[in-house]
């Protein structure tokens, strides 16, 4: 087996508190699935089916953080600043399907759970995170790629700490929730760094060669400074 | 949609199936972060098997295919395929959305 497991399985958070977190991704993913049309034109849909495809394939590729440990992409800070939040959502929730019902990574009672942490969570937080940077960064298509890789960053631990609550809820371990909270967010603050590089290279090449496509890039707000 | 763009898109479309087809086989293939802190902090032992364990692609691998890179690459671009045919026909209908609150 090459691919380690990437998402929560089945068991480490009992089944009400699954089921709690399922409901409210439903809930999440509803508001997405009304909020996306928006930013949906004949130009833009493509790219975010294609921001999906992309996550699914670079998801694949764990890389080392530390001994015997890998990371890997979430996506959700790239998914966001290229077709928003609410398609960010979309895409992120396909994806998890997809590899749990499929290829069997992350559990069929635990999708809720990974659904909240990352098409929810760490979309969510990449969203608030560039529209406060992108006040404060130069308005250049460097500034919405920087943006976009701090958003990369911190959404990792924070999906981390969603897990980590879900495991205070409903962990069916015996270990302390201070012992999982501490190994949870330490190692993916490790993590958030392969995540912010992937998301910085992915956005700077897109941003650089078709910027007319990128939501979190808005050209009128050069013409107009 | 204009000739460059559909180029773009094709482009994107195969930079994805490179690394889901022939990269994913040079995957760090070490526990992933919550995988590791389940193991060193000791909850692994309570994850289940999912009810899809079984399915011919469990585990980023095509059952029956014993070359692993061969596996993993065709498990890959199935992926890639099931993602795209998916995605396309949620956004397909997340965008009619807009057309009924015009209506």
């Amino acid at each position: 087996m090459l691919i380690p497991k990437l998402h929560i399985p089945d068991g480490f958070v009992n089944l009400p508190i699954s089921a709690l977190f399922g409901l409210l991704s439903i809930v999440f993913v509803g508001i997405a699935l009304r909020g996306a049309a928006k930013s949906l034109d004949d130009r833009t849909t493509p790219l975010a089916g294609l921001t999906a495809v992309f996550i699914f394939a670079a998801q694949m590729i764990n890389f080392p953080v530390a001994a015997g440990t890998s990371g890997h992409l979430v996506g959700a800070a790239l998914a966001t600043v290229l077709v928003g939040p609410h398609s960010a959502t979309l895409a992120l929730t396909v994806v998890l399907g997809v590899q749990a019902l499929l290829f069997a990574d992350g559990g069929l009672t635990a999708l809720g759970l990974n659904v909240f942490n990352l098409s929810v969570i760490a979309v969510w937080v990449s969203h608030f995170l560039l529209v406060a940077l992108r006040k404060v960064l130069p308005k250049t298509k460097s500034g919405v790629t920087v943006a976009a890789a701090v958003a990369a960053y911190v959404s990792v631990p924070l999906a981390a700490l969603g897990f980590t609550i879900q495991y205070a809820l409903g962990g069916t371990g015996t270990i302390p929730v201070g012992t999982v909270a501490g190994a949870m967010i330490g190692t993916h603050l490790l993590i958030g760094f392969g995540e912010a590089l992937i998301t910085f290279m992915t956005v700077s090449a897109v941003i650089a060669t078709r910027s007319d496509l990128v939501y979190g890039w808005k050209p009128e707000l050069e013409i107009r400074s | 949609m204009s000739k460059v763009t559909k180029k773009f898109y094709t482009y994107f479309f195969l930079a994805s199936l490179v690394v889901a087809g022939v990269l994913s086989y040079y995957a760090s293939s070490s526990p992933d972060g919550l995988e590791k802190v389940a193991e060193d902090t000791g909850f692994l032992d309570t994850a289940k098997d999912s009810a899809v364990s079984g399915s011919p692609l469990a585990d980023y691998g095509v059952a029956g295919l014993d070359n692993e890179r061969l596996s993993v690459g065709v498990s890959g671009v199935i992926g890639i395929l099931a993602t795209a045919a998916i995605a396309f026909a949620v956004f397909a209908i997340a965008k009619k959305f807009k057309s009924g609150a015009n209506n």
